[in-house]
């Protein structure tokens, strides 16, 4: 872990010296405070967790004939525990980019987003989740790829070659929103004998377009590979129960479709997953979002979001959002420092337990971005996947300065 | 019929003064805001950097650095894509925009810490671009379409012969009443127009200043000021780089671009 921290460092700092004229710089550097209010499930989590993340970016383009387009963008997240710390250093992107005419080919470590709904990114296979980062797994890590890209009248057809799979990054003992047993890395296993060298396949096909007032955007993608999402096996370790990961091989078929029409965004995000056990499952994400432009007179738009979000392995009980019902309002000023609000709840509708959501951010003169939010389970039974989580509220202060 | 030919002809040349003053300031109007168009047709494309700077009444600056990208579309609105380079935060972030003239825009946002590409809507028409005092629609592909026209009167304005016309948004959802567009005389470039709030007041002025012209047609105001009259805001637009004809053709209006956008 050290050795690969200090070569990416070594890496980038090189980099910046040797080609700092020809290579674009810019990036951020955060500080992140998370503080929780209750007492802590297990002895040895704490009440304040807090981060400090470097993540600078560099990029180049050229070429006459053939454009091209390079970009570096490492990022480390130091964790402080007080008495101790841990780096998590990451790849984000090392991306080549060659431009053709109606096509794209791009090589390297990269992120890719295929979602169209607010509450959770079903659709979303290519790359793995970073929880040490954030909670609700909307942190990703890099994913080496060689994606082709062919930009048709019919749509763009992407084809993507995913040469090595990254394990899941989880919470460790020290933080709160964890499992209540350890699970262990070094105990992973996978169903390919390649383990992390299997490769994996997917394709993608998205098209937009209008009819007379409704604009459409729809893709459907199929997924071949290594799951992301891990399945966990209690096993004894020095004498303890852990957990160790096991990841099935799976093939994901997806859809997604939005509708737009006037302030109303109408969407629509289906999975059909075939290879963990219990055999194939369905699960989806559908809702609206309908904006209020320049609500009571002013210049801020407030919108207004409704998903439901289902799994039809609702029944065995693993699964948070199986009959779940997310309302959300997003309340954006439009002013000069970019004030944003946003507020949510997502509803089980068969326990009523819920999860509530506060995120609020502005901008501090030119490059300076305060941003506070707030997370928290209410209600949740102890026969619920999240009630583990269920001490785990808080508050999270982000100071992020950019550069 | 061949014989009553002339006669046709003596009755034409008889009535034809009258028919000119028939013209009505609606059909002036209309007239002054195709010229005005035709003059801006065959463009083709165009990139340019814009520097946005932001005034509040106490005199506080707030700037913003975009690059833009236009493309002309034969009987359609422009494609556009807009990239943002500061306030830092929101650099690569990018805005992909199809215009039409009656149906509504298509518009989709590039958000680079996700990289997702968001389908917007673009109902917001008079909200604030970047929390300027331009809205959306002051900013927005101009076709004559948009608007309905009327000749108010001619008029001087910094010794140059100006058709002063009003317009009123035909689209839905505009944050406007009407406009006051002064267009001089000689090249039908805008040289000012004071916007009116739903309520019929005065809500900003915007003055056009620092005229070029490029490829022997093309004129471009390089400097515009925006003055909110209600509020003391006040925002000045800065164009520079400006370049016509750069060979963007369709594909540099998509999905992809929009997400390597830079």
């Amino acid at each position: 872990m050290m050795k690969r921290w200090f070569l990416l460092l070594a890496c980038s700092v090189l980099f910046n010296s040797a080609y700092a004229e020809e290579w674009a710089f810019s990036g951020h550097v955060a500080a992140t405070l998370r503080g929780f209010a209750e007492q802590p499930l297990h002895s040895e989590q704490n009440h304040l967790q807090s981060t400090f993340t470097v993540a600078p970016e560099w990029s180049r383009s050229g070429g006459d004939d053939l454009e091209w387009i390079a970009t570096l963008k490492p990022r480390f997240d130091i964790d402080w525990y007080g008495n101790a710390s841990r780096v998590r250093p990451d790849m984000r992107e090392l991306l080549l980019i060659l431009v053709g005419s109606d096509w794209e080919l791009r090589m390297g470590i990269n992120k890719v987003f295929w979602g169209v709904t607010e509450s959770q990114h079903l659709v979303d296979i290519i790359n793995q989740t970073d929880l040490a980062a954030r909670p609700d797994g909307e942190e990703k890590l890099g994913q080496p790829m060689v994606n082709l890209s062919l930009v048709r009248d019919w749509g763009t057809l992407d084809l993507f070659l995913l040469p090595y799979f990254r394990e899941r990054v989880f919470a460790q003992q020290r933080d709160r929103n964890r499992l209540a047993l350890p699970i262990v890395d070094a105990l992973t296993e996978y169903e390919s004998n390649a383990e992390q060298w299997h490769q994996d396949l997917a394709i993608r096909w998205v098209h937009s377009f209008d009819t007379d007032m409704v604009g459409w955007d729809i893709s459907a993608s199929h997924f071949s590979g290594t799951d992301r999402d891990p399945v966990f096996h209690p096993t004894l370790h020095d004498g303890a129960l852990v957990l160790a990961p096991y990841y099935h091989q799976i093939d994901q078929t997806s859809v997604t479709l939005q509708a737009t029409w006037d302030a109303w965004l109408w969407k629509l995000e289906t999975i059909s997953r075939q290879g963990e056990p219990g055999g194939r499952y369905t699960a989806a994400t559908f809702g609206f979002e309908y904006t209020v432009v320049g609500v009571l007179e002013s210049d801020a738009d407030l919108g207004v979001l409704t998903e439901y979000l289902f799994d039809d392995r609702g029944g065995s009980g693993s699964i948070p959002f199986a009959n779940d019902v997310m309302m959300g309002a997003r309340l954006a000023m439009n002013d000069v420092d970019s004030t944003e609000l946003l507020a949510g709840i997502v509803v089980d509708l068969d326990t009523q337990s819920s999860s509530v959501l506060l995120e609020t951010s502005r901008r501090f003169g030119d490059s300076l971005k305060v941003a506070l939010e707030g997370r928290a389970q209410i209600g949740v039974e102890s026969d619920e996947p999240l009630y583990a989580f269920r001490r785990d509220a808080y508050l999270e202060l982000k100071l992020e300065k950019y550069f | 019929m061949i014989r009553f030919a002339p006669l046709l002809c003596a009755v034409t040349l008889l009535f034809a003064p009258q028919m000119g003053f028939a013209q009505t300031d609606q059909e002036k109007g209309l007239q002054i805001a195709q010229e005005a168009d035709k003059r801006d047709t065959g463009f083709g494309d165009m990139v340019a950097k814009m520097t946005m700077t932001l005034r509040n009444r106490r005199g506080e600056e707030s700037v913003r650095h975009m690059k833009l990208k236009i493309l002309e579309v034969d009987g359609d609105g422009d494609k556009s894509m807009s990239i943002f380079n500061k306030p830092r935060d929101i650099k690569g972030t990018a805005m992909l925009t199809f215009s039409h003239a009656v149906k509504p825009d298509e518009q989709w946002m590039y958000l680079p810490a996700l990289k997702r590409v968001k389908r917007i809507s673009s109902r917001n028409k008079s909200g604030p671009f970047m929390g300027s005092e331009f809205a959306f629609e002051d900013l927005s592909s101009q076709e004559v379409e948009k608007y309905t026209y009327r000749w108010l009167r001619d008029e001087t304005l910094n010794d140059l012969p100006c058709f002063v016309l009003q317009r009123m948004p035909a689209y839905e959802h505009s944050g406007y009443t009407r406009q006051e567009m002064w267009l001089d005389k000689s090249e039908y470039r805008p040289q000012q127009i004071h916007y009116f709030d739903r309520k019929g007041s005065l809500l900003k002025t915007q003055i056009f200043q620092e005229y070029h012209q490029y490829l022997d047609q093309y004129w471009r105001s390089h400097k515009i000021l925006m003055e909110n009259q209600q509020t003391g805001k006040s925002t000045t637009l800065i164009w520079s780089d400006i370049k016509f004809r750069t060979g963007l053709v369709d594909n540099d209006f998509n999905r992809n671009s929009l997400k390597r956008a830079r």
